[in-house]
């Protein structure tokens, strides 16, 4: 095994008096694809909150490529990261939203050329024309002028991937990406996902309540309850051999919702 | 005939200079409202004290007394202000605190998950206010920032008080001149109402420009 590309080290989340994470600890290889799956509540989505920056940590440290994210070294010692350490490691991180997030007041195109025009430097013509390479990919370059408010849920979606490739982040988190898509939209979203998973070496953490998808397009899955990993595995253990019992559980409530696991 | 195109040639001059009160006291607005607005919203202590004391100061006090201040207090302080100057100081200094409270709440109203699509973008905060929020905010700020600038129209009126020749000041020459003041002020009624319908026009049609495309935005 490498150097892991994500450390996660007994970290602890709390909200008042609601503790979301538990001295939760593991690893993640550089190009891994992950699964986190488990109730609504058990902590997956905060997880990638965390990693995103997008919330801090009660306890604990994450090392990014072995630096410290939520800290950084000062006369020898680790002290709360200031802004523009921050910046530095999100440069490393992308992520996809469940309800898109995208810029309501631009079209598709210069909301995929925002940011790397803005954070990179790139030449808006640079830009540009590496955005229309992602919006081939997701499906999207007959809609580049278009706004978001003229897209379906799926189309919306496949923008904001685009839009977080044109980053070239190392790591992409997906938080719930078709949950707030209709039925018959799901799948060309996750076409999207299986395609970035054979065609890059991007390391993939994805929360998810698509079971079948999961388990097709993970490495490894972390079975997720009250703020701790219950149970992990390759896909196959966990969906079809779960050892413990809240795993089973679980996906006993699932298959009986009538999803296909 | 003759004596009143002479009268009317007066009421249009100081409807010349209400405009030029009007234009620039709303420019000074805008600027005064974005700085303070935004500086309320500041993450530094002083910032934001500095913001609101500003706000709830010209807020809280009349525009007469401001006026008076900027046109007969500053210059004891080594600060004078021709009458216009003054005017346009008050005027916009007052409206500008009105302006201020607008562009917070504006602000405020774009939603959280704009802030995080920033951030996961690496945006600073400065990249996200200035290229995510404030185009998203700018056109909920409109409509009130229309009624602002049709109040500090109306208020242009109070600046007759340190002599300046505005339209109304212009009125009061004429009624005293001619002792009609049916004519004058029937005109400058009628001059108010079509300066005010030009910035009510104005604003909606840039608001219809600057929403194209955005239906559904504010759902």
């Amino acid at each position: 095994m490498s150097a892991p590309i994500i450390e996660i080290d007994r970290i602890s989340k709390s909200f008042g008096a609601l503790r979301v994470l538990d001295e939760l600890s593991f690893t993640v290889q550089p190009g891994e694809k992950l699964a986190l799956i488990g109730p609504s509540g058990s902590g997956k989505t905060t997880i990638l909150r965390i990693l995103m920056t997008l919330e801090t940590i009660s306890s604990g440290h994450i090392r990014i490529d072995g630096e410290e994210l939520f800290h950084m070294p000062k006369d020898g010692r680790l002290v709360p990261a200031d802004e523009r350490h921050l910046h530095r490691m999100r440069s490393k991180i992308g992520m996809v939203f469940q309800l898109f997030n995208l810029f309501p007041h631009k079209c598709v195109l210069d909301n995929v050329t925002l940011a790397p025009i803005l954070t990179k430097g790139v030449s808006k013509a640079d830009a540009e024309r590496e955005a229309m390479r992602l919006l081939e990919m997701v499906g999207m370059a007959d809609k580049a002028r278009a706004m978001p408010a003229e897209l379906s849920g799926g189309q919306k979606q496949r923008a904001a991937i685009a839009r977080a490739l044109a980053l070239q982040p190392r790591i992409m988190l997906f938080d719930e990406v078709t949950s707030a898509l209709d039925p018959e939209l799901v799948e060309e979203v996750l076409n999207v996902m299986r395609r970035l998973g054979e065609e890059t070496d991007m390391t993939m953490l994805l929360v998810t309540h698509e079971m079948s998808f999961a388990h097709d397009f993970a490495d490894r899955v972390l079975f997720f309850d009250r703020g701790r990993i219950v149970e992990e595995g390759p896909p196959d253990q966990i969906f079809r051999n779960p050892k413990q019992e809240r795993t089973q559980a679980f996906l006993k409530k699932i298959i009986a919702a009538g999803q296909r696991v | 005939m003759d004596q009143w195109s002479g009268y009317m040639q007066l009421i249009l001059q100081g409807a010349l200079t209400t405009a030029q009160l009007t234009v620039l006291g709303c420019a000074l607005a805008l600027v005064v409202a974005f700085i303070a607005g935004l500086g309320r919203l500041s993450r530094s202590f002083l910032v934001r004290a500095a913001a609101t004391a500003y706000i709830e100061f010209f807020r809280g006090t009349s525009i007469f007394v401001q006026l008076f201040w900027a046109y007969f207090v500053l210059p004891l302080l080594g600060i004078s202000l021709t009458p216009l100057q003054a005017g346009i100081l008050a005027l916009g200094l007052n409206v500008g605190a009105y302006g201020a409270e607008v562009v917070r709440g504006a602000v405020q109203s774009v939603g959280r998950e704009q802030y995080e699509a920033c951030i996961a973008l690496n945006l600073t905060r400065w990249q996200c206010l200035r290229h995510v929020i404030l185009p998203q905010a700018f056109v909920l700020m409109l409509p009130t920032f229309g009624n602002n600038a049709i109040e500090l129209l109306k208020g242009t009126a109070v600046v007759s008080l340190i002599s300046l020749a505005d339209l109304t000041f212009q009125a009061q020459v004429v009624r005293a001149q001619t002792g009609s003041t049916m004519v004058p002020f029937l005109t400058i009624l009628v001059l108010y109402f079509v300066m005010a319908s030009v910035i009510s026009f104005g604003v909606r049609g840039l608001e219809r420009r600057l929403t194209r495309g955005l239906d559904g935005m504010r759902s």
